[in-house]
């Protein structure tokens, strides 16, 4: 037990390690607040704000995305809606989906861009991502709902609720901290991935100004910078990595915080 | 005229008859206690009368339940309003995952019952048991605004009917996760109180609660038992003496003895149910 703990503690310093110790010496300012100028890629000044905002946009677009439909298929899978058979069905389909590569999703999001006529745009890469985002999230937030004991639904119904009363007073209240870690587990899987943004999203030096144009994204800079000989430009492609670590590592402090205060009224 | 009257009623699960050819009436405005042994069909007789059964996968459902005049088991009843009408108490207290005051308020926003009827109700009521030292509505401190004015109201009088006002007045929005088993068990009382039902059913209320808790829940009965038709599930036949004024005795799915409980404790007319209240079957 102890080595397995020390083996994935190990993991992850290492890579914040790698990360920091090749990345944090070209961190600066300007790399957090400006947009690539010309020879950027050569090593040139600028920065890469425009996939910082761009990854921004479209994790927090996909989730929203995939939050509108994923929670009621979430809430729905409860027996009292959909049955048994009928839900476990969808429980394997969604698992199925968890498995799949990403770069599935991206393959999938480019031929929905192409019937729609759409080019590699924000709005193409939200769609993607919010592919890749649902299963996720709605597996995981299913799980909590279901954890929910069933005497409490029981005494809800019987004071004379109906099953939507039950689901959005009793029921999303006591999942309400799992239905939080599920939304950021997703977030995280969602600005992290590169391959199914590849297509779908593009790449740019700008930040879109709708949601038609194409966009820059933290993963594909990383891909991008990391692949070119040039020794500042591989630095500055762990400069982003770290800032992405950061950006989750945020996103997943404040998501703790606001799922303990609301889990003083859990009944356990 | 009884609330409450059952006419063959048989329940099954898949195959397995829990309760067969049940026909008793239970009287108004009177503590009714079901005994018998574990697993031979209390829970599911008592929760039968609001059709919290129905929760239950794979469950038949013969013969008749009549809640004044009308068969709950028709298909054309209306469910809500009967589960309104009859309330529930568990085994265990569950208090829903919210502040002290929002349980109270839960049952009476969800039915959208406000303003005057409500208060009329309340009033009605207060008139009838007397429940010492509740602030009148008229007198009580005037808050901004009126709606809140009624649900502060109606929070303190079914806190008070419950006998748990003085042990939460200070903290009414503290979540009701931090009160005591035996708190939350008072807690459930009003929540279920606030619905404004005219029976309530009790599931073993007080087997997972201390003695000196239980003993608050037995006094809350008996004061509630002159306006609410009661019935308690209760394996413990000492508490049976104690509160009942009907009985009915269970003994594997079937109805063997059922009369008043001096009646019935005193002169039981069946060799079982002597048998049982001596204490040679369990």
């Amino acid at each position: 037990m102890i080595a397995s703990l020390v083996l994935v503690l190990g993991i992850f310093a290492g890579i914040v390690i790698v990360i920091v110790l090749r990345g944090a010496s070209s961190l600066n300012l300007a790399m957090l607040i400006q947009t690539p100028e010309g020879g950027y890629y050569l090593g040139k000044g600028g920065g890469i704000a425009n996939a910082i905002v761009g990854s921004l946009y479209l994790a927090f677009g996909a989730l929203l995305l995939s939050s509108l439909f994923g929670l009621p298929i979430a809430f729905a899978l409860q027996k009292e809606y959909l049955g048994r058979r009928l839900a476990h069905m969808t429980r394997l389909s969604l698992d199925i989906l968890w498995g799949t590569p990403s770069i599935v999703y991206g393959a999938f999001g480019f031929i929905i861009m192409v019937y729609l006529g759409l080019r590699a745009s924000l709005l193409g890469g939200i769609i993607a991502l919010a592919f890749l985002m649902l299963p996720i999230m709605i597996r995981s937030i299913e799980e909590v709902i279901r954890m929910t004991p069933p005497e409490l639904k029981e005494i809800s119904y019987a004071m004379g609720t109906t099953r939507i009363e039950t689901t959005l007073t009793v029921v999303l209240r006591q999942a309400l901290p799992g239905i939080m870690t599920g939304v950021l587990l997703a977030f995280g899987r969602g600005i992290g991935d590169a391959a199914s943004i590849l297509f779908t999203a593009g790449y740019t030096d700008y930040i879109p100004r709708s949601l038609f144009d194409p966009v820059a994204s933290l993963p594909l800079a990383v891909f991008f910078q990391v692949a070119t000989p040039i020794p500042e430009v591989q630095q500055r492609a762990y400069a982003s990595a770290l800032i992405l670590l950061v950006i989750v590592l945020l996103i997943s402090l404040a998501s703790r915080l606001l799922s303990h205060r609301c889990s003083r009224y859990i009944v356990r | 005229m009884p609330h409450i009257s059952l006419s063959n009623l048989t329940i099954a699960y898949g195959n397995h008859k829990v309760l067969q050819n049940i026909t008793v009436e239970i009287p108004n405005n009177q503590i009714t206690a079901i005994i018998g042994p574990s697993g031979c069909g209390k829970t599911t007789l008592l929760k039968s009368l609001n059709r919290l059964v129905d929760l239950y996968e794979e469950i038949k459902v013969e013969g008749e339940v009549r809640i004044d005049g009308v068969n709950i088991y028709d298909p054309k009843a209306d469910l809500l309003s009967l589960r309104k009408k009859v309330g529930f108490l568990s085994q265990k207290p569950y208090p829903l995952p919210m502040s002290i005051l929002d349980n109270i308020t839960f049952g009476p926003r969800i039915h959208g019952m406000n303003g005057k009827n409500l208060l009329d109700q309340i009033q009605k009521l207060e008139k009838q048991i007397p429940i010492d030292s509740l602030y009148p509505y008229n007198k009580q401190k005037e808050t901004k605004s009126k709606k809140k004015h009624e649900m502060a109201y109606l929070v303190e009088f079914y806190l008070r009917l419950a006998g748990l006002w003085d042990e939460v007045k200070e903290r009414l929005h503290a979540p009701a996760t931090q009160l005591s088993i035996g708190q939350q068990q008072r807690l459930a009382l009003a929540r279920a109180l606030a619905v404004e039902p005219e029976v309530i059913l009790a599931d073993e209320p007080t087997s997972a609660l201390d003695p000196i808790s239980a003993q608050l829940i037995e006094k809350q009965f008996k004061i509630l038992k002159n306006h609410y038709t009661m019935v308690v599930v209760t394996h413990i036949l000492r508490q049976a003496r104690r509160i009942a004024d009907y009985v009915i005795f269970l003994y594997l799915g079937e109805l063997v003895e059922h009369g008043p409980a001096e009646q019935f404790f005193s002169s039981p007319r069946h060799e079982r149910t002597r048998a049982y209240i001596s204490g040679e079957i369990s």
